[in-house]
C-alpha cells in the first residue's frame, strides 16, 4: 500500500470520532444537569417561601399563643399597653372584599363568556378579546387609584353614609380586575364544548339561549367553576387596591361602608411603617402572610381538583 | 289534515324567542361593561394627569410641592429594575422550559416541578415580597437594593415565562428536530441551533408580556421596603432606588388632592410604557412567528 494514498475511513467512524471529541461529549452530558439545576430554582422558590413563612411564624408564635391568634376577634398590634393579635378581623376583611368582588365579577364574567362563545360574531370577538386582555394587564396600582379617586367619590355621592375608606369601592374594583380572568377562562371552557352537542339541541328546536344555558353551560361547568375559584383566590391575594382604598381598621363585623383591613393590606401597613426588625409586629406579618398563603394555596388546589375531577371529556 | 299547527307553534316559540333576544341583550351589555370601564378609566387618568405631563415631569425628583414633582428617579429605577429582571427571569425561565420540554422524562421529581410551577403562579405577589425581604434583603444581606428587588420580581414572573416558553418550544414540529439529528447533530446542538431559533419569537412575546407585569407590580416593592422619596439617582445594582409604581402609590396615598393628579400623570407614563411593551410583543408575534 502506497504511503500517500488517502486513508480509508468510513462515515460511521467519522461520526464516532466527532461525537467522541472530549469537549463535545462533556457538554452533552453537562447540559441536562445544568438545566435540571435551573429548573430546580422554581422548586427552591417554593421551599424558600414555605420555609421563610414557617420559620418567622414560629418566632411569632413563641410570643403570641396560636390559639389567641386563630380565635381572637381583636387585632390591635399597635396598641401601646396590651397589643392583641387575633387574626379573625383581618380574615373577615379579606372575605368582605372577596365576597363583593365575586358578586360583581361572576355574573358579568360568565355573561361575557356566554356572549363571546355563543352569540358574538368573529369580528366582535376579535375586538372584545384584546380589550379584555388590556383590562387584565392594567397594573393593580392603577386600579387602586381608580377605586380611591373615582369609585369611592361616586359611591359617596349616592350613599353619604359610606366613609372615605370602605369595603364596597375596593371590592367592586377588585371584581372588575378579575372579570377578564373569569371571562376568558370560562370562554375557553365553553368553546371546547363540541359543536355536535349544540347542533343536536338546535335540531330539536332549541333557541340559542336554551343551547347556551342547558347544553353548553352544564357541559363546561367544571371549567367555569374552576375559573371562578381561581379568580376568588386572586381577589384574596390582591394587595394594592385594598391598601389604597379599604383603610386600615380591622373589625370583626359585617359592615362594608366603613374602613376595614385585609391580610394583604396589613402586611403593606407594617412594611411601609417603621416597625423595627425583630419586634412582634415585624414577625406578625409572616403569620398573616402564612395564613394568606394557605388560603390561596387551598383555593388554587381546589380549582385544579375541580377542573381535573369534574371535567367532561368529549 | 295538517300535522303542524303553525299558529300554535308561533304562539309557543314567541315567548322563547323573546327571552332569547332579551338575554342576548343582557349578555351583550355585560360584555360592554368591561369596555366601558376601560374607557372611563383611561379617560379619567388622561384628563387628570395630562396637566402635569411636561418635560419637567421627567427631569425632576419627587417633591413636597405637586407642581415640582417628577419621576426622574422613579423611571430610572424602573429601568434598572428591568435590567436585572429581564436577563435573570429569561435565563431561568427558558432554561426550565428547555429542561421540561426536551430533557425531562416522566418521573416523580419532574412531576413535582410541573405541579410546583402551576402553584407558584397562584402565590400572591405580596408573599413574594415577604420572600424577597427575608431571603434577599436580610439573609443574603443585599439590602434594599435594585438587585434584591430584581431577584424577587424575577421569581414572581418566572412561572409566566416558563409556561410561555414551554408553549413556544412545544410548537416547534418534531420534523425539524429529526432533520437535525439526521444530519448528525447532537441533542444540545439541535436545541441551540434548531429548536431555540424556531421558538424565539414565542419566547420573546411571552417574556415581554411577563416583564410588563413586573414593571407595574407594586406589592413586592412595598414589602421589601424601597423608599418612595429619593433625591438621587441609583448608581449601581447595590444602590437603593424607587420605581414608577411605587412613586404612583406614594402620590395616591397623600391627602392633598393635587398629588392625585400628579399620580395620574405617573400612571399615564406607566400605561404608555405598558402599551409600548405590549405592542412590541404583538409585533414580534405577528411578524416572526411561523405556523408549522
Amino acid at each position: 500500500m502506497a504511503m500517500n494514498e488517502p486513508k480509508q475511513v468510513s462515515v460511521q467512524d467519522l461520526i464516532a470520532q466527532k461525537s467522541n471529541r472530549g469537549l463535545l461529549a462533556f457538554i452533552e452530558k453537562l447540559i441536562p444537569k445544568l438545566l435540571l439545576a435551573i429548573a430546580a430554582v422554581s422548586v427552591l422558590t417554593t421551599i424558600g417561601i414555605v420555609l421563610t413563612l414557617i420559620v418567622e411564624t414560629t418566632i411569632f408564635f413563641s410570643r403570641v399563643s396560636v390559639f389567641d391568634f386563630l380565635t381572637g376577634t381583636e387585632w390591635y398590634p399597635f396598641a401601646n399597653s396590651t397589643p392583641t393579635y387575633g387574626i379573625l378581623p383581618l380574615i373577615v376583611g379579606t372575605l368582605k372584599i372577596a365576597g363583593i368582588a365575586t358578586v360583581v365579577a361572576v355574573p358579568i364574567g360568565i355573561a361575557t363568556a356566554i356572549f363571546l362563545s355563543e352569540y358574538a360574531s368573529d369580528r366582535v370577538r376579535r375586538i372584545v378579546k384584546p380589550v379584555l386582555e388590556v383590562l387584565a394587564g392594567v397594573p393593580t396600582i392603577v386600579y387602586g387609584y381608580f377605586a380611591l379617586t373615582f369609585v369611592t367619590p361616586i359611591l359617596r355621592s349616592m350613599f353619604p353614609e359610606i366613609a372615605i375608606f370602605n369595603a364596597i369601592s375596593p371590592g367592586i374594583v377588585v371584581g372588575i380586575m378579575i372579570i377578564p380572568m373569569i371571562a376568558s377562562l370560562s370562554e375557553d371552557a365553553m368553546s371546547s364544548v363540541p359543536n355536535a352537542m349544540r347542533d343536536g339541541a338546535y335540531a330539536l328546536g332549541s333557541t340559542k339561549l336554551e343551547v347556551a344555558l342547558k347544553i353548553v353551560l352544564p357541559a363546561a361547568l367544571s371549567g367555569i367553576v374552576a375559573s371562578t375559584v381561581l379568580a376568588i383566590s386572586r381577589a384574596i391575594g390582591e394587595t394594592m387596591i385594598v391598601a389604597l382604598a379599604a383603610g386600615s381598621t380591622p373589625g370583626f363585623n359585617l359592615d362594608v361602608t366603613g374602613s376595614i383591613q385585609t391580610m394583604t393590606a396589613y402586611i403593606v401597613q407594617v412594611t411601609t411603617g417603621d416597625a423595627g426588625y425583630g419586634t412582634t409586629i415585624y414577625y406578625s406579618i409572616y403569620a398573616v402572610g402564612f395564613t394568606l398563603f394557605l388560603f390561596t394555596l387551598f383555593m388554587n388546589m381546589l380549582a385544579q381538583f375541580i377542573s381535573k375531577r369534574f371535567r367532561e371529556e368529549y | 289534515m295538517r300535522y303542524i299547527n303553525h299558529e300554535d307553534v308561533a304562539v309557543r316559540t314567541k315567548k322563547r324567542l323573546t327571552k332569547n333576544l332579551l338575554l342576548k341583550g343582557v349578555f351583550a351589555a355585560a360584555t360592554t361593561f368591561g369596555l366601558i370601564v376601560l374607557a372611563v378609566l383611561l379617560y379619567r387618568i388622561i384628563t387628570q394627569g395630562s396637566g402635569y405631563l411636561s418635560l419637567d415631569f421627567f427631569t425632576s425628583f419627587s417633591s413636597r410641592i405637586p407642581e415640582n414633582s417628577g419621576i426622574r428617579a422613579a423611571i430610572v429605577g424602573s429601568i434598572y429594575l428591568m435590567l436585572v429582571v429581564a436577563p435573570v427571569s429569561m435565563f431561568l425561565g427558558v432554561g426550565t422550559a428547555i429542561y421540561l420540554e426536551e430533557y425531562a422524562t416522566k418521573n416523580k421529581f419532574n412531576d413535582l416541578i410541573k405541579v410546583n410551577i402551576s402553584n407558584l403562579a397562584g402565590v400572591p405577589s405580596v408573599v413574594f415580597g415577604l420572600l424577597g425581604l427575608t431571603i434577599f434583603v436580610r439573609y443574603f444581606d443585599l439590602g434594599i437594593s435594585i438587585l434584591a428587588a430584581g431577584l424577587t420580581m424575577s421569581l414572581l414572573i418566572l412561572p409566566i415565562i416558563i409556561v410561555a416558553s414551554q408553549e413556544a418550544i412545544r410548537a416547534v414540529p418534531n420534523e425539524l428536530r429529526d432533520a437535525s439529528f439526521a444530519m448528525g447533530a447532537t441533542k444540545w446542538q439541535t436545541i441551540l441551533r434548531v429548536v431555540l431559533p424556531a421558538s424565539i419569537p414565542g419566547i420573546l412575546t411571552g417574556s415581554i408580556l411577563a416583564l410588563s407585569r413586573a414593571i407595574g407590580e407594586t406589592a413586592p416593592l412595598v414589602v421589601i421596603g424601597i423608599p418612595t422619596i429619593l433625591m438621587f439617582m441609583p448608581d449601581g445594582l447595590m444602590s437603593t432606588f424607587t420605581a414608577l409604581p411605587m412613586q404612583i402609590y406614594d402620590w395616591t396615598k397623600r391627602p392633598q388632592v393635587a398629588f392625585h393628579d400628579v399620580a395620574a400623570a405617573g400612571i399615564i407614563v406607566l400605561m404608555a410604557l405598558l402599551i409600548i411593551m405590549n405592542s412590541i410583543a404583538v409585533f414580534i408575534r405577528n411578524k416572526y412567528q411561523k405556523r408549522y
